[in-house]
């Protein structure tokens, strides 16, 4: 992209020849005060992503040039296609239109959902933020967890679902692939539900995201309720899987694969797992603008979450949020992107046989 | 005890967090902003905080506490006056006070029915909060008792109601309500995924229907219609007799129900997964099955409002219990609420197990706050409801237009689809019709609210069973038969035996004459057609996906079979019988000015102007039209009045921050905000 070579200095000047050819209209202009930005958040009030889209607008507004409203809105349906689908259709017009995807939204484009219409290569990636995961165990199958799943492949698993097409897909493929058990429970609302299902003796096995399991987890972990068992992992600069830099004493999935008979960190089956391990984790929350929309509005978008990256109480406030990941902007969020929506044919044809196998689900 | 008494420091400092004036400054202006948007039907506690989240992002937590919580508290309070004064269900937890509080509206004693209910409220608050302060500490292990057996057995003791509430004829509320479970089935499976009665195509469809739309279509379409066509105010009666301090009487009179009730509510709101959608019911079966006198009901009984209002506002405060310990929010609002907590100050209070352990004084400020602002909220409304209970002796005809603008609004608040006003209108149909033949339309409801429980909890139960008896059958019986699940099973047949039995005097429909065959009949098979196509939908769904089809298959068959029963007594029954019940022959509907399909057509006019010139021009044409045409105004009355309501629509959607659904035109031309 080209806008990383613009410092603020040129958004300036740009912004400034912008306004003197384009007096009246002033389509380019990067300076939005007066204005409005929309954030469109394709789930309903109530979602991880009205949390994420909440957090950042406040500081979006204090951190863009002329220091516009910043509102969210909320486009739900159809599993996040319905708003997808919307923003496909919609062109620059004064760059005010922010879209912020999810996991969610990720997935049924890697499926070939027949809903999706949209297509992540044709819009601008500013930012995108990640999360991690931990996956748990009870504590009397957990007495025979020593780093390999060596031990729990005759034992039966039982784990509360939202669905075998959404997140759970990584944890569900993880476990399968380590030859364990697992038989899902689905139609569960949300993963608080599942560690509810957990506490209550009713699951067995259960994963939640990083956030979910210090706040909720860690403290069965402490009772002793409940054995950690493994982390997916966290990506470096280079795309390697490495610890999570929250949970740096715990194993990633790919050393208990490497460890466990019969897993291999190679092949159609790890490839699928790790391409849709990076759409619904590293790179789980994106914010896009239309595909049209010109440099120089990109890159004043840009620099403003440079700008919040860059606070001094950053960390601070975005510990609940984020939690120890690092959020990605500009050229970086585009790369993140293009790893999340990346997957080689012979893999997704590896996880649809699968999710047909195993679960009956076919995505028409 | 040694709990409790550790407990009280913590105590007495969230009463010191709570009692200074700034904090109870915000409570009141939360109070005030959650009664401005209670009071429209279809916006709740959602839309309220949506309003507020701007604002929480770093504020003093004790003050963002506050100001949000008299939002959500009073939200059960203020949609009273939608239910009462309109018959409009304003939010889910009001369903049940429309069943007896719109005929005392109609007949002219709004105001008492509104004191009543507001006092049952006030009541419910205090007695749910109370309970709170000593349940809350022991709470967890409780809370976890519940497991997946447990609720649906609590599920099926909501569906139990059915029986009180089915109407003269069993067979006809136990196939209502196997409609309603089957038009909650419809979409995506929960658990496979797979599509009942929906394509890829419609993608609405995917998502299933919203109970918002249903609980309008199903209640407040048929009423406004009815009264429409007559051309009279709500109010029978011009002068309003009892006023506001009988109703408090009545309240009084009955504070041992009104303390069950609150009761029922903060148990059933404590259990998560469940949300308040069932209490109300669960609260007005219990009320009637307590009342000698159950000939009222239906017709304006004021036990009948107490019940379930008692239990709608203890519930808010049951629901706090999950979303504070667990963090897992009992219903939508609470989802944002414990979003916005995260926003507050530097984000230090973290709800979940520690709130009992590091933030007990924070618990306890918010219980209490919850109190205090019911107690303000209903002072408010019962200030309140002697002036808008007068809106009941206004020409209807001039208030109905509104209602439908309101309604609509209401509709596609959620999903700003167009399809969201076609569908309110296809359920309006419905529910004219369920109503016009004495179908329950209470037990079609609870049909559908429930139907998404049911089938997640049987599928999930069945399935964490099966796995326990494969590890011993003991193992599994004592899953599925916990002491809870024998109690609520015991209680569960008692509520249907006598629910059976007092059924015949209980008409939640008011009265109805019978006359001739074809048209109930009529009904009858196109009732049995859609269940049967939605019944052979089903069979279709592979057998690798039994989850997503055996609640359809099952209660499909079930209210299949209803009908077949239905069907042949109609052969055989004499043309009279009370199985013909039909509306349009004796009565108000009968006698009216107007007919139902000249009626309909207005707001079928609505809906089909909002498909080609998008809502606000059509609400234009809409206003004019009807002002001028069938209510009769002079050309500046109706300017002005169409000139308000398009300035109030505007003025909504522009402070929630909603767009309206575009028509055809929208796709060709580029307009301006509030048209496009």
């Amino acid at each position: 992209m080209k806008f990383k070579d613009f410092g603020k200095k040129t958004v300036a000047a740009l912004a400034v020849a912008a306004a003197a050819a384009l007096p009246v209209t002033a389509q380019a202009e990067a300076d939005f005060a007066g204005k409005t930005i929309e954030i469109i958040i394709p789930f309903s009030e109530t979602g991880g992503s009205a949390k994420w889209a909440n957090f950042f607008a406040p500081l979006l507004s204090e951190a863009m040039p002329g220091e516009p409203t910043v509102v969210v809105k909320f486009m739900p349906g159809a599993g996040s296609t319905k708003g997808a689908n919307w923003f496909q259709e919609q062109s620059h017009e004064d760059g005010t239109l922010l879209f912020g995807s999810s996991g969610s939204t990720q997935f049924p484009y890697l499926l070939d959902d027949p809903r999706v219409k949209y297509e992540y290569k044709d819009w601008i990636q500013v930012m995108a933020t990640g999360t991690g995961g931990v996956a748990y165990l009870n504590a009397e199958d957990g007495a025979k967890y020593d780093g390999t799943a060596n031990q729990l492949k005759d034992v039966d698993f039982i784990y509360g679902s939202q669905g075998a097409t959404r997140l759970d897909l990584v944890p569900l493929l993880a476990w399968e692939m380590l030859g364990m058990n697992v038989e899902p429970v689905f139609g569960i609302k949300g993963r608080g539900d599942g560690r509810l299902m957990f506490e209550r003796g009713e699951a067995t096995i259960d994963y939640q995201t990083s956030s979910s399991y210090l706040k909720g987890s860690a403290a069965l972990v402490e009772e002793g309720k409940a054995v950690p068992m493994m982390s997916w992992g966290a990506l470096d600069d280079s795309g390697n899987i490495v610890r999570d830099p929250t949970f740096p004493d715990m194993p990633t999935f790919k050393e208990v694969c490497e460890a466990t008979d019969g897993c291999e960190t190679s092949g159609d089956a790890w490839e699928a797992w790790k391409a849709f391990f990076i759409a619904g984790f590293p790179a789980q929350k994106i914010m896009h603008l239309p595909g049209d929309t010109p440099d120089d509005v990109v890159a004043a978008y840009v620099a403003a979450f440079d700008a919040i990256a860059a606070r001094d109480d950053f960390a601070e406030i975005s510990g609940k949020t984020l939690g120890k990941y690092p959020m990605h902007t500009g050229e970086m969020a585009q790369g993140a992107m293009t790893a999340a929506v990346s997957v080689p044919d012979e893999a997704k044809a590896f996880v649809v046989n699968w999710l047909e196998e195993a679960y009956g689900v076919s995505l028409k | 005890m040694d709990t409790f008494i550790s407990a009280l420091p913590a105590l007495a400092s969230a009463w010191d967090l709570i009692l200074q004036p700034l904090v109870l400054g915000y409570l009141v202006l939360g109070v005030v902003m959650g009664l401005a948007v209670g009071v429209f039907p279809g916006l709740g506690g959602i839309a309220g905080l949506s309003l507020l989240l701007p604002f929480m992002f770093g504020m003093d937590p004790i003050l963002g506490l506050a100001l949000m919580i008299g939002m959500v508290a009073v939200v059960p309070t203020s949609d009273t006056f939608a239910s009462v004064l309109m018959g409009i269900p304003g939010s889910s937890a009001s369903q049940a006070t429309v069943l007896d509080g719109f005929p005392m509206a109609k007949n002219g004693e709004a105001a008492r029915a509104l004191s009543a209910a507001f006092s049952s409220s006030l009541f419910g608050g205090l007695v749910g909060a109370l309970f709170l302060t000593l349940f809350i500490l022991v709470a967890r292990p409780v809370v976890l008792a519940f497991g997946l057996p447990e609720m649906l057995m609590i599920t099926i003791f909501g569906l139990s109601m059915v029986a009180v509430l089915a109407g003269r004829v069993a067979l006809k509320g136990l196939a209502a309500a196997g409609l309603g479970l089957m038009l909650g089935t419809i979409g995506e499976a929960d658990a496979g995924g797979n599509l009942r009665m929906a394509t890829y195509d419609i993608p609405y469809l995917t998502d299933g229907l919203k109970l918002v739309i249903v609980g309008l279509g199903i209640f407040a379409i048929p009423e406004i219609v009815s009264l429409l066509r007559q051309d009279r105010s709500i109010s029978k009666t011009t002068t309003l007799g009892a006023g506001w301090v009988t109703g408090i009487r009545d309240w009084f009179k009955n504070i041992f129900l009104s303390m069950r009730c609150s009761i029922i509510g903060v148990v059933v709101g404590v259990i998560p997964g469940l949300g308040g959608s069932v209490v109300d019911w669960i609260a007005y079966g219990h009320t009637v099955q307590t009342t000698r006198d159950k000939s009222r009901f239906g017709k304006g009984e004021v036990r009948g409002v107490i019940g379930p209002e008692s239990s709608n506002n203890a519930k808010e405060g049951g629901g706090l219990v999950p979303t504070l310990l667990f963090g897992i929010p009992g219903s939508g609002s609470m989802a944002i609420f414990i979003g916005a907590i995260a926003l507050l100050g530097s984000g230090q209070i973290e709800v979940g197990p520690n709130m009992l352990k590091s933030n007990l004084d924070i618990t306890y400020a918010i219980v209490w706050l919850l109190a205090l602002a019911n107690v303000v909220g209903t002072l408010l409304c019962i200030a309140a409801s002697g002036g808008i209970a007068k809106l009941t002796t206004i020409r209807f005809t001039y208030l109905a237009p509104f209602l439908f603008m309101l309604i609509s609004f209401a509709a596609f608040q959620s999903g700003q689809n167009f399809e969201d006003i076609l569908a309110l209108c296809v359920i309006g149909l419905i529910g004219i019709f369920l109503r016009r033949f004495d179908w329950s339309r209470p037990a079609f409801l609870i049909g559908f609210v429930l139907s998404n429980p049911v089938e997640k909890f049987s599928n999930q139960a069945f399935q964490i069973a099966s796995f326990r008896f494969r590890k011993g059958f003991d193992q599994g019986m004592d899953y599925l038969f916990s002491p809870i699940v024998i109690t609520l099973l015991i209680i569960t047949v008692i509520s249907v035996v006598l629910g059976i039995r007092q059924a015949k005097s209980i008409m939640s429909e008011g009265e109805s004459q019978s006359g001739a065959k074809r048209a109930p009949l009529l009904f009858l098979l196109v009732i049995a057609t859609y269940l049967g196509v939605a019944v052979f939908d089903a069979s279709r769904i592979p057998d690798i996906n039994m989850t997503d089809k055996i609640v359809p298959l099952v209660i499909g068959g079930i209210a299949l079979l209803c009908c077949l029963i239905l069907l042949v007594q109609m052969m055989l029954a004499p043309e009279g019988h009370v199985l013909f019940a039909d509306r349009e022959l004796a009565g108000e509907d009968a006698n009216a000015t107007y007919g139902l399909w000249p009626t309909l057509a207005w707001f079928g006019f609505l809906v089909l102007m909002t498909g080609l010139l998008g809502f606000i021009l059509a609400l234009v044409l809409f206003l004019l039209s009807f002002l001028r045409v069938r209510a009769g105004a002079s050309v500046p009355r109706t300017l002005a009045l169409t000139v308000c309501g398009i300035a109030f629509m505007c003025f909504m959607a522009s402070t929630l921050n909603r767009d309206f659904p575009p028509g055809l035109l929208q796709s060709y031309v580029d307009l301006p905000w509030p048209l496009r």
